[in-house]
């Protein structure tokens, strides 16, 4: 049966593609599921894009350690999938000697998982390292080996690449039901479709719980705990070299200033438990509470230099650690849950944790001898020179038609998130950063929706912001009765 | 790659830009105009209403007819033009200054020359700027992307629309909407008064029963994937009175909340910006901070109407002309604004002839004085009968006015508002 996969993923977030990716290296029959039209549109899309530095927790933690071994690995990865990523270094400001002590905590942590290069730093050490701290610091750590990345251009790569080695990706499949044989499960899902697949892998990020009941497994709750950030002008002068993080309190690391891996700067994120999944709300009182924050670290931050701001929720389990496991109550099913922060740092390395799991409950892995870990690099603009530039232009000119003029995207970028299936305006901007910049899509949405038309045979009232029913515009001119002025009825005095 | 040599770069081919270029053509230099769009007319080609041109042509012109008169022109001239074409980087030296553009057409275009006009115009504020709560669906436009689409593109982005901000772009796409068949349900502007022309008021609220909400905020938007609805907000002494917030569904919201000097390049080019207006600082031949570039439009300040930016940008063609040709460049003081002022334009003058000035103010008065003192004594008076910061003042401090005063380098001439 064509249907019948050896593994399925369920969730296309950063974790279920780093699974599906690692698993493209076997002989393996693998499908990646996702509810969304377009992958890491769940919590992988909205976070502050950080690869910790190991230094938050103890060595006790499973999140700890698969935050310290997969840190190691972002330098093979940039190589073979090229996103965005820098290993600018994390900074932690202590403003007190209280807070010096917390400080000196995460550095025996940083030195247990063992952070490459850590130290702890006095008061001018920090200055030299990032002179737009605020003066005011004490002292703080230094962890050389945390960076930053652009997290969905990271799973992007990650399907991409997991698809050209043979994995299935299935969009808009929201998973709602199960059945089981002795050998199988087949997933249903809301539309109809149905698959087969011996192995579940449970990677649904702010729905585990969910997935988790409708196989019959494990009865847990994930808690959304919402995030919500601001992001800041290319030509904001705080935008700093290094990541700053305050010293941590009990439930969060802290408002940070980030400076993005493509030149913006970021400062958030809140850390508050909602109820709804969903909830993606921004609000007054957290904007004045991350301006404050922020500032406290980096004077700079100005309220002026907001382009946007953002939610995004971090699903959390009690205990607050991951929990990868193998289900106890039903067979070839694999947990991967409560993957909130250091997740993203942890990916690559959760992937080689569920691949041995996988290993040890039973499924046979045989390498795959044409596996390419590569993907193909796809020139940007913003990143070459003028001879470069020149050449390329030369070979597509379509590399002269700049369409995004924020953030310098050609019409050759676009076109190339397109044919690797990203045909929402969403997708499009997080492949190419076309409309993430200072106008927001100002001058260039419409140029944007004409090239998907062209590109894909679908009409302007089929774009979608980000699928389902985020429609962009509606019917054209003239498919509505006309109005014309009103002339005789009353009209209201100025 | 293609190789240019000419006296002028003038980026930008809407109205400034083509001003500016017409008027160094016909001074006799020899001058390329870049535009990104495919063709000329900047903004003005998607705004198809009428009442552009009253000031300069005496008649009142749609915006691409105002478009089209001075396009004729650029086509008619000696003017070397380019559309689809980019600027990526100027690079500015001493004996001279490199242009790099590129276009699929042309490629990398690579362009020398004496001097560089800058003419890109501004962008729209947006969501981000004004910081509105609430979720993030499909359906939040600026006012002039909204415009494009219907006026150029043919489409409508929904059918039931709230309008945030009163300036002219809101106004005239409220009456734009509900022509072609939407429901706009109401304006709400922050300030106690409109932003936008009376006149605009008039004809495109009025006329068609929009109702405009004074001193209210859009205080939250609704909505998962597509707008959903909005919260609106009174405000009282500059604070939101929540128990009286009111709740109004709607698919579409529209942002007319201001707009911005696009001044990347000038950045990049290590120009000076001035904060209060986001364009370059500029002396009174508009020169900006590096020697040889030139500011002029929207690119420098906001304005109000087309008609200024023509002027502006034709004055500021002189400007480039007389630079080309002057050795010795006239002795410039320093200007700058005083009470009630948000900025005057240019930040320097001349003692040697007319200067003419901008300037944009912060209060809303009747009977108002513009005074115009030189280190502390005064210069010039002139009543204004009103004034208010959505209305541009513009003033000439004729020759003569200056003559009786000695002039020094420390010399400043300050212009102030007095209520």
């Amino acid at each position: 049966m064509s249907n019948l996969f050896d593994v399925a993923v369920i969730g296309a977030g950063v974790t279920g593609a780093a699974i599906a990716r690692k698993l493209s290296s076997y002989n393996l029959k693998t499908v990646l599921l996702e509810k969304e039209c377009d992958v890491s549109f769940g919590v992988s899309k909205a976070n502050s894009g950080i690869i910790h530095g190991g230094f938050h927790h103890d060595s006790s933690m499973l999140k700890s350690r698969l935050e310290a071994r997969g840190n190691l690995m972002y330098d093979q990865l940039k190589e073979e999938l090229h996103f965005p990523f820098k290993r600018c270094g994390i900074l932690v400001a202590a403003f007190s000697t209280d807070e010096m002590r917390t400080v000196e905590k995460l550095y025996n942590n940083g030195l247990e998982n063992k952070s490459i290069g850590i130290e702890l730093c006095n008061h001018e050490r920090m200055l030299n390292l990032e002179p737009k701290l605020n003066t005011d610091v004490t002292g703080g750590l230094f962890a050389p080996g945390g960076g930053i990345i652009e997290p969905y251009r990271f799973v992007f790569s990650l399907v991409e690449s997991a698809r050209k080695n043979g994995v299935e990706l299935l969009t808009e499949f929201k998973v709602t039901g199960s059945r089981s044989n002795d050998e199988s499960y087949t997933v249903e899902s809301a539309d109809g479709r149905q698959i087969e697949a011996r192995w579940i892998v449970n990677a649904a990020g702010l729905y585990c719980d969910e997935i988790s009941r409708i196989f019959d497994a494990e009865e847990y709750e994930i808690k959304p705990r919402k995030g919500e950030e601001f992001l800041l002008d290319r030509n904001a002068s705080a935008h700093t070299d290094k990541v700053i993080f305050p010293a941590p309190s009990k439930h969060s690391k802290g408002m940070l200033v980030i400076p993005t891996a493509e030149g913006t700067t970021m400062v958030g994120p809140t850390a508050q438990m909602v109820d709804n999944k969903e909830s993606s709300s921004t609000s007054k009182e957290n904007f004045q509470t991350i301006f404050a924050s922020a500032r406290r670290l980096i004077p700079q931050v100005s309220e002026r230099d907001i382009i946007t701001s953002f939610t995004g929720s971090r699903p959390t389990l009690a205990g607050d650690d991951f929990y990868i496991e193998p289900s106890k109550r039903i067979p070839r099913f694999i947990h991967v849950a409560g993957i909130q922060s250091p997740g993203l740092t942890a990916a690559p390395a959760i992937a080689e944790y569920v691949k041995d799991l996988l290993k040890t409950e039973g499924l046979q892995l045989a390498e795959k001898a044409d596996y390419d870990p590569c993907i193909e690099k796809v020139p940007r603009f913003r990143n070459l020179s003028k001879e470069e530039l020149a050449e390329l232009v030369e070979e597509n000119p379509a590399y002269g038609e700049l369409v995004c003029r924020c953030e310098n995207v050609t019409e050759a970028e676009i076109v190339a998130a397109i044919r690797k299936d990203h045909i929402t305006l969403d997708g499009i901007k997080f492949y190419t950063r076309a409309m993430m910049g200072r106008c927001q899509g100002g001058f260039c949405t419409h140029k944007i929706m004409k090239i998907i038309c062209r590109e894909t045979g679908l009409s302007m009232d089929e774009i979608t912001k980000r699928g389902g029913g985020s429609w962009l515009v509606h019917k054209e001119v003239g498919d509505y009765p006309l109005r014309s002025r009103n002339l005789d009825g009353e009209r209201q005095q100025p | 790659m293609k190789e240019i040599t000419k006296d002028v770069v003038v980026i930008g081919g809407g109205s400034a830009g083509m001003a500016a270029a017409g008027e160094v053509v016909g001074k006799g230099h020899s001058v390329v105009l870049l535009e990104r769009e495919e063709i000329l007319g900047g903004i003005l080609n998607q705004c198809i209403h009428n009442g552009f041109g009253l000031h300069r042509f005496k008649e009142e012109l749609t915006g691409p007819e105002y478009a089209e008169r001075y396009a004729r022109i650029i086509e008619e001239s000696q003017v070397e033009y380019y559309t689809g074409t980019t600027v990526s980087e100027i690079d500015s030296r001493e004996d001279g200054k490199t242009v790099f553009a590129f276009s699929s057409e042309h490629g990398m275009l690579r362009i020398n020359c004496r001097a560089v006009v800058l003419a890109m115009g501004c962008r729209e504020r947006n969501r981000g700027n004004i910081g509105t709560p609430g979720t993030r669906p499909a359906g939040v436009y600026t006012a002039g992307l909204a415009q494009r689409l219907v006026n150029m593109e043919g489409l409508m982005p929904g059918s039931k629309c709230v309008i945030v901000g009163s300036g002219d772009i809101g106004l005239i796409m409220a009456r734009r909407m509900s022509w072609a068949g939407a429901e706009v349900k109401g304006v709400v502007e922050i300030q106690p008064y409109p932003a936008g022309l009376t006149r605009n008021i008039v004809q495109c609220l009025n006329d068609f029963d929009i109702p405009l909400h004074l001193s209210h905020v859009v205080s939250k938007i609704y909505g998962k994937d597509r707008v959903e609805g909005v919260d609106i907000t009174p405000l009282k002494n500059g604070m939101e009175v929540t128990e009286e917030t009111f709740h109004v569904e709607c698919d579409t919201l529209l942002l007319s909340v201001g707009l911005v000097p696009e001044n990347e390049i000038a950045r990049n080019t290590g120009i000076k910006i001035n904060p209060e207006t986001n364009g370059p600082l500029v002396d009174s031949n508009l020169m900006t901070s590096v020697e040889g570039i030139f500011a002029c439009g929207n690119v420098l300040h906001v304005h109000d109407l087309v008609d200024y930016v023509s002027e502006e940008s034709q004055r500021c063609g002189e400007f480039v002309s007389t630079y080309l040709k002057a050795g010795d460049r006239e002795q410039q003081y320093s200007m700058v604004s005083g009470s009630n002022l948000k900025y005057v334009i240019p930040n320097r003058f001349s003692s040697g002839r007319d200067n003419h000035f901008y300037m944009r103010s912060l209060i809303v008065r009747n009977h108002a004085e513009l005074v115009f003192s030189l280190d502390g004594n005064e210069v010039k008076r002139k009543k204004i009968r009103h004034i208010q910061p959505s209305e541009m003042i513009s003033f000439t401090l004729k020759k003569e006015e200056l003559a009786d005063f000695n002039l020094d380098e420390q010399s400043r001439l300050e212009v102030s508002l007095i209520g």
